[in-house]
């Protein structure tokens, strides 16, 4: 049966982790190398590394560690973070990432979209979504949920879909931070409208918030960053607890 | 011991390397055709589409290397499509090696398509350990070739399939053990362990 998958993010700056991970049997909290490992070994099914450095000077230093971590971590991987145009795409994939995610360069110029898929093959292709609710309505946002634009959620999803999108990641900005769960009812609302995979994000804060994103949001996979980073919840303990309440989940022995 | 991983357009060839560097064997990636041929083992991978990959194979001559090899050949994921008679993937004429047709998911209760993420096996036989009955392992694609008499693992999505297959010296996954973790790395080990 296929399993609901469970994403750890890394923010990454200058090739460190930018948050402080409170992680036992770690020797250096900033590598992200080393923190990938460790949480495939305890079980997560992704990693998502957003590079949120600027200067051109450090998306090469990004790209050095890409192939770093392509070469120690055996799970599929996701890399993100000022991604505009083909040629940023291609040194990311060269250097072994499994998808790259678009954001608000996609929102810009949606033909990006089309232009990845047909380079690189959908499942190349992760479109992020930073929404907001505003006067009733998902409005889609860009550079870190800063700027409204004049985008809808569900019309701009489902317009990623056709354009060649491969899978969805959609973050609610009125629950990130918040852990009072993730945004159910347009994540219940997306999985409808879809026919690819939709990552649930912002807002987690206990194991029945992932609970609720696949059994009530119906999501495919949950990303969570600061609670996995600070111990708050080890990837084995949400597992353990998801698998009791029956979602299906990859378990780990280990 | 050294294993050639086939050259060619296909996405995922870095990160087989990785997997073999991981592994600790002597590899090498290579579209020439005696280097191919005097390896050990071989690693046919493939991410991407089946009428591209297939021109650009024969175009490179690879398609008449990769039947006539002798030791043991691994096809991976588009490489497992494309070690059939034909796909429906742009109607495309394969390899051949094993004689099932290549088909595309039909959801049955709206599933998603691609089938992307981690599954399990079952009914492993052969050359894949028992052990990794129950195991997951990673899979991405939106096409696939139905059990068949050499089918060595299954996999349910939508409907029973052949996760991983069999005949003479060609094996083949589905899935990408490259990216599968431990379970993965069972089976390339369990690959690389087969008699040459």
């Amino acid at each position: 049966m296929l399993t609901k998958r469970i994403i750890p993010c890394l923010d990454i700056k200058d090739g460190r982790t930018v948050k402080g991970v409170n992680f036992i049997n770690i020797r250096d909290a900033g590598d992200p190398v080393e923190l990938g490992e460790a949480y495939a070994r305890q079980g997560a099914d992704e990693l998502v590394f957003l590079d949120i450095s600027a200067t051109n000077e450090n998306r090469k230093t990004f790209v050095k560690l890409v192939k770093e971590i392509a070469s120690h971590v055996n799970i599929p991987f996701t890399v993100g973070g000022g991604i505009s145009s083909v040629e940023d795409v291609a040194p990311l994939l060269e250097a072994g990432a499994d998808k790259v995610s678009i954001n608000s360069a996609a929102v810009k110029n949606p033909d990006l979209i089309d232009q990845l898929s047909k380079a690189f093959g959908s499942q190349f292709v992760v479109l992020a979504i930073d929404a907001r609710k505003i006067d009733n309505q998902w409005i889609v946002h860009t550079h870190g949920g800063s700027k409204p634009t004049d985008k809808k959620l569900f019309s701009w999803a489902k317009e990623g879909q056709e354009r060649g999108a491969g899978e969805l990641l959609f973050t609610s900005m009125d629950h990130d931070g918040t852990k009072q769960g993730f945004a159910i009812d347009p994540l219940a609302k997306l999985n409808e409208l879809l026919n690819i995979p939709v990552i649930a994000s912002g807002g987690a804060g206990t194991q029945k918030d992932f609970l609720e994103a696949f059994v009530l949001g119906k999501a495919d996979a949950a990303l969570a960053a600061t609670l996995f980073h600070f111990g708050e919840l080890t990837i084995k303990e949400l597992k353990d607890y998801l698998l009791q309440s029956g979602v299906p989940i990859r378990n780990v022995n280990a | 011991m050294k294993v050639a991983i086939i050259k060619y357009n296909a996405g995922n060839i870095r990160s087989v390397a990785f997997a073999m560097e991981r592994l600790k064997v002597d590899y090498s990636i290579t579209d020439h055709e005696e280097e191919i041929r005097k390896a050990d083992k071989i690693i046919f991978p493939g991410v991407g589409e089946a009428s591209t990959t297939m021109q650009y194979l024969k175009y490179k001559k690879l398609d008449q290397v990769i039947i006539n090899l002798k030791q043991p050949v691994l096809g991976i994921c588009l490489g497992m499509q494309l070690m059939c008679a034909f796909s429906e993937e742009n109607n495309t004429p394969c390899l051949g090696i094993f004689k099932e047709s290549v088909k595309f998911f039909i959801p049955k209760n709206k599933e998603k398509i691609p089938h992307m993420g981690w599954n399990s096996l079952a009914q492993t036989k052969g050359w894949l350990p028992a052990e990794l009955t129950h195991q997951f392992v990673y899979f991405v694609h939106s096409y696939y070739v139905p059990v068949n008499a050499h089918t060595t693992a299954i996999t349910e999505y939508v409907q029973p399939f052949s996760a991983a297959m069999k005949q003479k010296n060609f094996y083949a996954v589905q899935f990408h053990p490259e990216k599968s973790a431990l379970a993965g790395e069972i089976i390339l080990s369990s690959f690389l362990n087969i008699p040459s």
